[in-house]
């Protein structure tokens, strides 16, 4: 066997590359996807008899950075972060970890959602990141594709990063050093996708700006106080990126109080009425 | 000096090239070219359209100038993978070659490289991309190739050859017709002994694949970095 076809060097490459599972007890059922440090396999554990998510590190991968990364993520429990169930070492060397298998959607494949559905779903993204970075854990890889939308509802950020993760680009900060502020850029960018069809008010563009800002300093400094700020917006509130003018103050008055404004209106008109009537 | 196949070391083969023992930097050497002498010449043939004679002549120059100047052994992993150091050396050869207008005469000591067989092999190859995409391509076809020609020949020692049969069978040729089936009746053994065959050859050769990159490249990130060049990036 000296020479190989393109065909051949294909499979072996496929060959080298899959996960060696003999002796563990989860069985190879299908690849679900691949990023910059592995792939993603669906699997069966045979112990439980449940189907579980794979990550399978390339070989290049170092194990330690990701055994303690494991180890990090293992620890936070959110209903909005992927739970961890098992890591170690296949019998190839390649360093895995399971995962809850998520069905659903993943975000950047969700379409027709209305504006306010859009921000509703933003702020519950900002309720595991702002959990991770008060436990000391940087996302470093926010984006849609990183974010599921469960068949009930549910929504889970995936992937989270590592040392050397550097970002993907349109969701990467400008500076190098990565820091929960390099997370709140990302959700910026995250944000501008998910409204990317939409004509975005002033004051959203504005927490855009806030959240997306080059110098890190001048960003939220927390995951929270962004999902906050939008919070506000969709409650009808001031969003504190914002200072707004006479009129826009008047406006979103008139827009939160609806009722309110209709019954006093009424009122003075019929009070109007009732003037005129007298003085005939 | 005839071109061996990998050492069954595990120690870069790269770093060897600066060793003080004479007999070990040629061992080192041997290896490298082994490795590297068809993407090169291939490289030069398809990727600049040199005629077989230039590129011929062109590669066994390079190779026995590289070993008697000792000029692999100037490679800084520091700089860039040993790839591209080794492609970069040779573009420079190539130019200077060019600029002197000369054919390089062939010296004593030359390479043994079978250029009939590189010839036969770029007659059934697919269509050619960017020099340099061309050149890592067959540097992926070459370190496969040899990993299989290391993994026949420890399964001829063990004498496994009918594990190797089944792998070759099934992975290797280009008919894929073949099921676990025909091979259990081709070398009359059950169907389980045949998969868990093949289950095995697999990650011998990827074991070999790997011990066989770690042998080319000198440092941890270069292996790295390789190792997601060779298996990471699907075609």
């Amino acid at each position: 066997m000296n020479w190989l076809s393109d065909d051949a060097v294909a499979r072996l490459r496929d060959i080298a590359e899959q996960p060696q599972l003999t002796g563990t007890r989860y069985e190879l059922l299908r690849e679900l996807g691949r990023g910059g440090m592995g792939v993603v396999y669906e699997c069966h554990d045979r112990e439980l008899e449940r189907s579980v998510a794979m990550k399978v590190l390339d070989v290049a991968e170092a194990r330690d950075e990701w055994r303690a990364e494991a180890k990090t993520l293992a620890r936070l429990e959110h209903p909005g972060i992927v739970p961890i169930h098992d890591a170690g070492l296949l019998p190839d060397g390649r360093f895995y970890y399971t995962m809850k298998l998520v069905r659903g959607q993943r975000l950047d494949e969700l379409r027709s959602l209305t504006r306010a559905e859009t921000l509703r779903l933003f702020v519950r993204i900002c309720e595991p990141v702002a959990f991770a970075h008060a436990n000391g854990v940087v996302h470093r890889d926010l984006k849609p594709q990183n974010v599921m939308v469960g068949e009930f509802g549910a929504v889970l950020v995936m992937d989270w990063g590592v040392e050397h993760i550097a970002g993907t680009p349109g969701f990467m900060p400008p500076e190098k050093e990565r820091s929960e502020r390099s997370d709140v850029f990302a959700l910026g960018a995250t944000l501008k996708a998910m409204l990317h069809r939409d004509a975005i008010p002033r004051p959203l563009q504005a927490v855009l700006a806030r959240a997306m800002h080059d110098e890190p300093s001048q960003r939220y400094a927390s995951a929270r106080e962004l999902g906050e700020d939008v919070q506000r917006f969709l409650d009808g509130l001031p969003v504190t990126a914002y200072r707004e003018n006479v009129f826009e103050l008047a406006g979103r008055f008139l827009a939160r109080n609806r009722a309110l404004v209709a019954v006093i209106a009424a009122y003075l008109l019929m009070r109007v009425i009732v003037f005129f009537w007298m003085r005939l | 000096m005839s071109v061996a196949p990998f050492p069954t070391t595990r120690r870069s083969v790269v770093l060897a090239l600066a060793s003080a023992d004479a007999a070990e930097r040629t061992r080192a050497f041997e290896t490298l070219v082994a490795c590297y002498w068809k993407p090169l010449y291939k490289y030069a043939r398809v990727g600049f359209r040199r005629t077989r004679e230039d590129a011929e002549d062109l590669t066994q120059s390079f190779f026995t100038r590289a070993f008697e100047k000792e000029s692999l052994a100037t490679y800084d992993h520091a700089k860039a993978s040993f790839r591209t150091f080794l492609r970069t050396l040779f573009d420079r050869f190539a130019a200077n070659e060019w600029k002197a207008g000369q054919r390089l005469k062939r010296g004593g000591g030359e390479v043994q490289l079978d250029f009939e067989a590189a010839e036969a092999e770029i007659g059934r190859e697919s269509s050619v991309e960017s020099p340099e995409e061309y050149f890592q391509r067959e540097w992926v076809r070459s370190v496969f190739a040899l990993a299989v020609q290391r993994l026949k020949e420890r399964t001829d020692r063990e004498e496994k050859r009918v594990q190797f049969a089944i792998f070759e069978a099934y992975d290797l040729d280009d008919d894929r017709g073949v099921s676990y089936r025909e091979l259990a009746t081709r070398f009359d053994l059950p169907e389980t002994q045949v998969t868990n065959h093949l289950a095995a050859m697999r990650r011998r050769f990827r074991e070999i694949v790997l011990e066989a990159l770690r042998e080319v490249t000198a440092s941890e990130a270069e292996f790295r970095a390789e190792a997601k060049a060779l298996l990471g990036a699907k075609p």
